[in-house]
């Protein structure tokens, strides 16, 4: 079997799309629709990390909202108290996002099954609460980044969106194909086997503990550069926007519908979910808010019932 | 050579001891036959011995290493492997992906790997239907898969539990020339079984347990003629006569 990253991007499924994609931007000078584009492999990118730990390993995590967060707040006040670099500030985030991953997941692991997702989903809140009563972080008030020049080195653009297409692209692309190795490898085959029974997988010689961990700490890391990478795109956080169960609730929901345990399902999740939370947002504005997560809700439905390996379900009976 | 031994091994759930101060001493390369009624706690000896249960008191050398208190994943690693009473295969997976998971114990490598799973296979007789997934197989196929998982972990000591129960006249048979193809491997083999010609068939040594307790140890031919065995498995003729 072929495990080279590089043969996932000779498949015309994968490159014609992504080469699409590439180029998408410079079809409509519309700002919205760059900011689709972006929120698109944003979380589509957010939920591939996720997709490792709670897809590929399944343990359902409710808190990855805190690896987002860190990673947010890691990126802002290192350039704002600091004047550190954003892109520095970004890996900094991933780094104690790593530490956060692993001092959480070493006693939360004990737990099997529903008292997982709970007790992440717990950690997650008891988070928030504490950032929204930092003084340091500015609490509920939130961070707002500074002004400074426009550029790459500043990771700040204010008049166009293009830089920050490309830069999520790169991210996008880079997560996807880190995805893609880690299904080929002894890694992606002990995580499945560990989804499926911690004792067999035990019994064959595998540390179920240590690969959980592992799964965790990459899909800590990648989920806090996403949220350094959100920061610096919206120029302002708070406790709600970056911390709150929203965001780990998309992630979980994009996996789930699009496929778990897939490399294309969170793909497919975050291309019908945020084209179809942001225009519901920017047509009904303000009285809007929640119809996506209705609309979406309803599909989740549909599809657990005709199809509980999501979306990507389809494409694989299509292929038989 | 011996291979294992296990030293004054008690394990008790609450007031009851499903194992009950058992020894055992396994020597290289050798067929040891486990039987008992059900309940004995020949499954119990099992988990203690593979780091599933950590048993109150005793102690289990392997190869030179003590090896209890060591999780399960560390134990196939020094290479003692086991089966499952209830298989517990990956259902969702194919026969090779199955296969591969135990050979990736050996190699992180994904091509070495594969030829591993696809050689093991070969080996148990799957290899037709390496491609299946493993939800759609029968039990008897269960079984060997079972037993293939295991084998490609590479182990020098490898526990059955209960491999053969639910197999036909038939399958038992392939059952036995595969045990005996993996002794011919130079692997040492402990097998729990509930069906008497098997473990006679193929036994150097039985071991005998009831309520817990090792009873009997000894070549299948005196085994079957053992007061106490027959006691544990018919019960006592004459106090039966005496109570009615």
């Amino acid at each position: 079997m072929d495990t080279s990253v590089f043969s996932l991007l000779k498949k015309p499924v994968i490159w014609v799309p992504l080469l699409i994609l590439l180029f998408l931007p410079w079809t409509s000078t519309n700002i919205h629709f760059h900011h689709v584009l972006i929120m698109f492999m944003l979380f589509a990118t957010l939920s591939q990390a996720w997709n490792l730990i709670g897809g590929f390993a399944g343990q359902v995590s409710f808190g990855h909202a805190t690896f987002f967060g860190i990673g947010a707040y890691a990126a802002l006040v290192l350039l704002k108290k600091y004047d550190l670099s954003p892109w520095v500030g970004m890996l900094i985030g991933g780094g104690v996002s790593v530490l956060v991953a692993v001092v959480i997941g070493y006693p939360v692991f004990k737990l099997k099954g529903h008292y997982f997702a709970i007790s992440t989903f717990a950690v997650a809140e008891i988070v928030e609460r504490l950032f929204n009563n930092w003084d340091y972080v500015e609490g509920a008030i939130g961070l707002p980044a500074p002004v400074l020049p426009e550029g790459l080195i500043n990771f700040m653009w204010y008049k166009t969106k293009i830089p920050y297409f490309y830069i999520a692209f790169v991210l996008f692309v880079l997560v996807l194909l880190l995805a893609y190795k880690i299904d080929r490898s002894r890694m992606g085959f002990y995580f499945r086997a560990i989804k499926q029974s911690h004792e067999a997988a035990e019994g064959l010689g595998i540390d179920t503990t240590r690969y959980k961990l592992i799964a965790m700490v990459i899909s800590a890391f990648l989920t806090a550069i996403c949220g350094g990478f959100y920061a610096q795109y919206i120029l302002y956080i708070d406790p709600p926007s970056v911390l709150s169960l929203d965001i780990s609730i998309k992630m979980v929901l994009i996996a789930v519908l699009g496929g778990a345990g897939t490399i294309i399902g969170p793909i497919l999740g975050a291309a019908i979910l945020i084209p179809l939370s942001e225009y519901s947002r920017i047509f009904l504005g303000g009285t809007g808010k929640g119809v996506d997560l209705i609309v979406f809700g309803a599909l989740i439905l549909v599809i657990s019932v005709f199809q509980p390996q999501g979306v990507a379900g389809f494409f694989k009976k299509a292929g038989k | 050579m011996e291979i294992l031994r296990a030293e004054n091994l008690t394990m008790k759930f609450g007031s009851l001891a499903a194992v009950d101060n058992v020894s055992l001493s396994v020597r290289q390369g050798e067929i040891i036959g486990l039987i008992g009624p059900n309940g004995a706690g020949k499954t119990t000896f099992f988990n203690c011995l593979t780091g599933y249960l950590a048993p109150q008191n005793g102690s289990i050398q392997f190869n030179g290493h003590p090896i209890d208190g060591l999780r399960p994943n560390r134990i196939c690693k020094l290479g003692l492997a086991r089966t499952f009473q209830i298989v517990q295969v990956f259902r969702d997976m194919t026969t090779w992906e199955n296969v591969m998971l135990g050979a990736f114990c050996r190699t992180s490598d994904t091509r070495d790997a594969y030829r591993q799973a696809l050689d093991t296979l070969k080996f148990t007789g799957l290899y037709e239907k390496r491609d299946a997934l493993v939800g759609n197989l029968t039990i008897a196929d269960h079984k060997r898969l079972e037993i293939s998982k295991a084998l490609a972990t590479q182990p020098r000591l490898l526990m059955l539990d209960e491999a053969m129960a639910g197999l036909n006249a038939t399958e038992t048979n392939e059952a036995i020339e595969l045990i005996k193809k993996i002794r011919g491997r130079g692997i040492t083999l402990i097998v729990v079984e509930h069906v008497m010609e098997v473990i006679m068939s193929i036994s150097e040594r039985v071991v005998v347990f009831d309520s817990g307790k090792k009873i009997a140890e000894d070549v299948p031919d005196k085994i079957v003629k053992n007061p106490r065995v027959i006691e544990a498995y018919l019960g006592d003729y004459q106090k039966e006569a005496s109570h009615a």
